[in-house]
């Protein structure tokens, strides 16, 4: 059952890459090979200002982010990433189920939440639809740019 | 113990007020009582007084006429006159037509003899020279004896006159009827026990009394205790009654008329406005007590009644407490476990993952390998569901407020569970009130609570039964009420119903967690979720909503 509406959504969506941070080393580890073998491009981080530093570098399509981390947490990386490169979609990860920390999350600009303990295709249809609505909206403003060239040529 | 302090304070309360309400009025009826007494009493002895002198001047009068009568009869008569025989007798006649109470007259000369003589006894010759009266008429001219016996053996007493004419005295006497003075006296007296006579200084009868003695016996009366002119006193005879004697002197205080009547006679009035003053306090005391009695019984009532709501609350907030507590403790609990499992998740996933490679397949083991891993899933799943549960039981989330419909509600959540429960041959039915107001609440926490409420009830019935869902609207609350006709709640475990983990189904079957999210949600909306139940017939469990009005946007 799973694997025909896995194939078609890979089908229609491109490759895209992903960056995971969790500072739950083994947990990180185990879900970056999972994705991987989910044919995603997927790195990860082990906490917020790693994750900051390889999104500045190269800027991944989503960001899945832990909102409990030692250090910068969920949310202020949140909002760093949104200033670095406000294109960039975030899922936020709780195992915390404070709806207070996700919605506030949803206000920062994330897609949306999950939480923890999750399941693993619940996180790839997430991650695909978060791909989808940054290509919309790149696509847009690709139109729109274009747009503004004409006018102004 | 508590009962105790009431009872005490009770006794307290009436004790003061007993006193401070018996004190102004027993001593004011007291006082009245006294002054009226004291005020009757004078007005009594004033009486008395009043006719005792009244009397006294009549007996006076009575006295002067006589003499005068008698002085004059004296002056216009010589001795040689009347002397003649016969003569005196006409006097006699005289004097008593136009004055009366005369016994007897008779002439002495200056030797003591009695020359002439006229009345009942035969006293004419007597010689009364050696007589104390004689002597003093000698002297004095004119003198009103004592009652004494005399030669007649009887007692009597006499008025005497003398008269000097030229160089030769003599004396005209007279003796009074002792029964017209007597009636005159005894006009004094009034009542049962009152009495009028008359005492010599020396406390001789002159009349006969009424009671306790006779003419000429000695009075029990001293005359000297009296004082001048009319006076009035007070004594108790051996009766033991109190008497009033008023005394009166006449004759040239040398008789004191007295005139006695026995207290409680004239007090007899007194004694029953006494009476009656007695009954009024008395019953106002009564009712005075039953009063307060009745008074401070409900106010001590109402106390107890307030101290029980009181201990309840209190009680309450205990218990609150403890489950905030609890939740916290839970919520700790809960994450700290969420976190392994969820690494256990993506390990096991990922197992999964590494099962649909080439290698893997070929394995004898393969089957087992997959069915073992399905279960680790299966129980991660199923830790998952406590772990979430305890998180949402500890949540400290803000309802969302929007305009909440509790029928509507109520009608999603019976819809959702109208199939499971019909396969249990369970039947819901709804009694639900058209006129509950929209109220601003949280529909999907609601949802959650009936949710919680109405699959428990399920559960508890397990097959075969009702299951009654009620709303109504009172003054200021919406009441919802879940009511299945299961097995109940038994005693031991109703004051735990709303523990966190605690659960009657099988292990495993609940997390013992939906009363206890299902209490913190509606505590969150300001509301109450109560249960009564009673082993056999079945549990109610009630939610109570404030009607909040929602804002108008």
């Amino acid at each position: 059952m799973e694997k025909p509406v896995e194939e078609q959504e890979v089908g229609e969506v491109d490759q895209f890459s992903v960056l995971l941070v969790d500072d739950e080393r083994e947990f990180l580890e185990t879900l970056i090979k999972r994705l991987q073998k989910r044919k995603l491009q997927v790195t990860g981080a082990g906490c917020g200002e790693e994750a900051l530093r390889i999104i500045k570098e190269t800027p991944p399509d989503v960001v899945v982010l832990d909102v409990r981390m030692q250090g910068m947490d969920g949310i202020q990386t949140l909002r760093e990433i949104k200033k670095v490169c406000p294109m960039v979609e975030v899922i936020m990860l709780t195992g915390h189920a404070s709806l207070e920390v996700a919605v506030e999350g949803m206000e920062l600009g994330a897609f949306d939440y999950l939480m923890k303990p999750m399941d693993i295709d619940e996180l790839v249809y997430k991650l695909e639809d978060a791909y989808k609505r940054k290509t919309i909206q790149e696509r847009k403003i690709k139109h729109l740019e274009e747009e503004r060239e004409r006018s102004l040529t | 113990m508590r009962r105790r302090v009431f009872k005490s304070l009770q006794r307290k309360i009436v004790f003061i007020t007993l006193v401070v309400s018996f004190i102004p009025l027993i001593s004011l009826s007291v006082v009245i009582y006294n002054q009226f007494a004291q005020m009757f009493k004078d007005k009594i002895e004033e009486q008395i007084k009043y006719r005792a002198r009244v009397q006294s001047n009549a007996i006076e009068l009575f006295l002067k006429e006589r003499i005068a009568i008698l002085t004059v009869m004296a002056d216009t008569h010589t001795f040689d006159n009347l002397a003649e025989k016969d003569n005196i007798g006409r006097l006699f006649q005289v004097m008593n037509r136009r004055a009366g109470g005369f016994i007897d007259l008779g002439l002495i000369d200056s030797a003591g003899r009695h020359v002439a003589y006229t009345g009942p006894y035969n006293l004419l010759e007597l010689n009364y020279y050696s007589q104390p009266w004689f002597g003093e008429v000698e002297s004095k001219g004119i003198y009103i004896s004592d009652v004494f016996l005399g030669y007649r053996h009887v007692p009597h007493f006499i008025i005497a006159v003398r008269r000097q004419e030229n160089n030769r005295s003599w004396i005209l006497r007279a003796t009074i009827d002792p029964n017209v003075f007597e009636s005159l006296v005894r006009a004094g007296q009034v009542g049962k026990t009152g009495d009028a006579f008359i005492i010599n200084k020396a406390g001789f009868y002159q009349t006969n009394p009424r009671f306790n003695g006779q003419i000429l016996s000695k009075s029990n009366l001293e005359p000297t205790v009296f004082g001048e002119g009319t006076t009035v006193l007070e004594k108790v005879n051996r009766e033991g009654e109190k008497v009033l004697y008023a005394g009166s002197w006449l004759k040239e205080n040398n008789w004191l008329l007295v005139i006695s009547q026995e207290a409680s006679e004239e007090m007899t009035k007194l004694f029953r406005t006494r009476r009656m003053g007695i009954i009024t306090v008395t019953s106002g005391c009564l009712l005075i007590i039953m009063t307060i009695i009745f008074t401070t019984n409900q106010i001590i009532r109402r106390l107890e009644v307030a101290d029980r709501k009181m201990n309840e609350l209190n009680a309450q907030l205990v218990h609150t407490d403890k489950l905030a507590a609890l939740g916290k403790m839970a919520a700790g609990v809960a994450h700290e476990i969420n976190n392994p499992l969820a690494v256990i998740a993506e390990k096991t996933g990922w197992m999964e993952d590494l099962l649909t490679e080439e290698e893997f397949q070929n394995s004898k083991y393969f089957e087992e390998y997959k069915k073992s891993l399905k279960k680790i899933e299966e129980h991660v799943e199923r830790a998952r569901k406590v772990t979430h549960g305890m998180l949402g039981f500890a949540r400290r989330m803000e309802p969302h407020l929007e305009d909440v419909d509790v029928n509507e509600v109520l009608h999603q959540t019976i819809t959702f569970l109208e199939s499971s429960a019909r396969l249990n041959n369970i039947t819901i039915e709804r009694d639900l009130s058209s006129d509950l107001p929209i109220i601003a609440s949280d529909h999907a926490q609601l949802q959650q609570v009936f949710l919680n409420l109405m699959t428990n009830a399920i559960d508890v019935i397990g097959k075969d039964g009702i299951i009654h869902v009620r709303s109504r609207r009172t003054n200021s609350e919406i009441a919802i009420s879940i009511k299945d006709n299961g097995p109940g709640i038994p005693k031991e475990f109703q004051s735990r119903v709303f523990e966190p983990f605690f659960t009657t189904k099988q292990i495993g079957k609940g997390t013992g967690l939906g009363l206890s999210v299902s209490h913190n949600i509606v505590q969150n909306l300001h509301g109450t979720i109560t249960f009564e139940s009673e082993e056999g017939k079945g549990t109610t469990f009630t939610v109570k909503l404030p009607v909040v009005v929602p804002q108008k946007k």
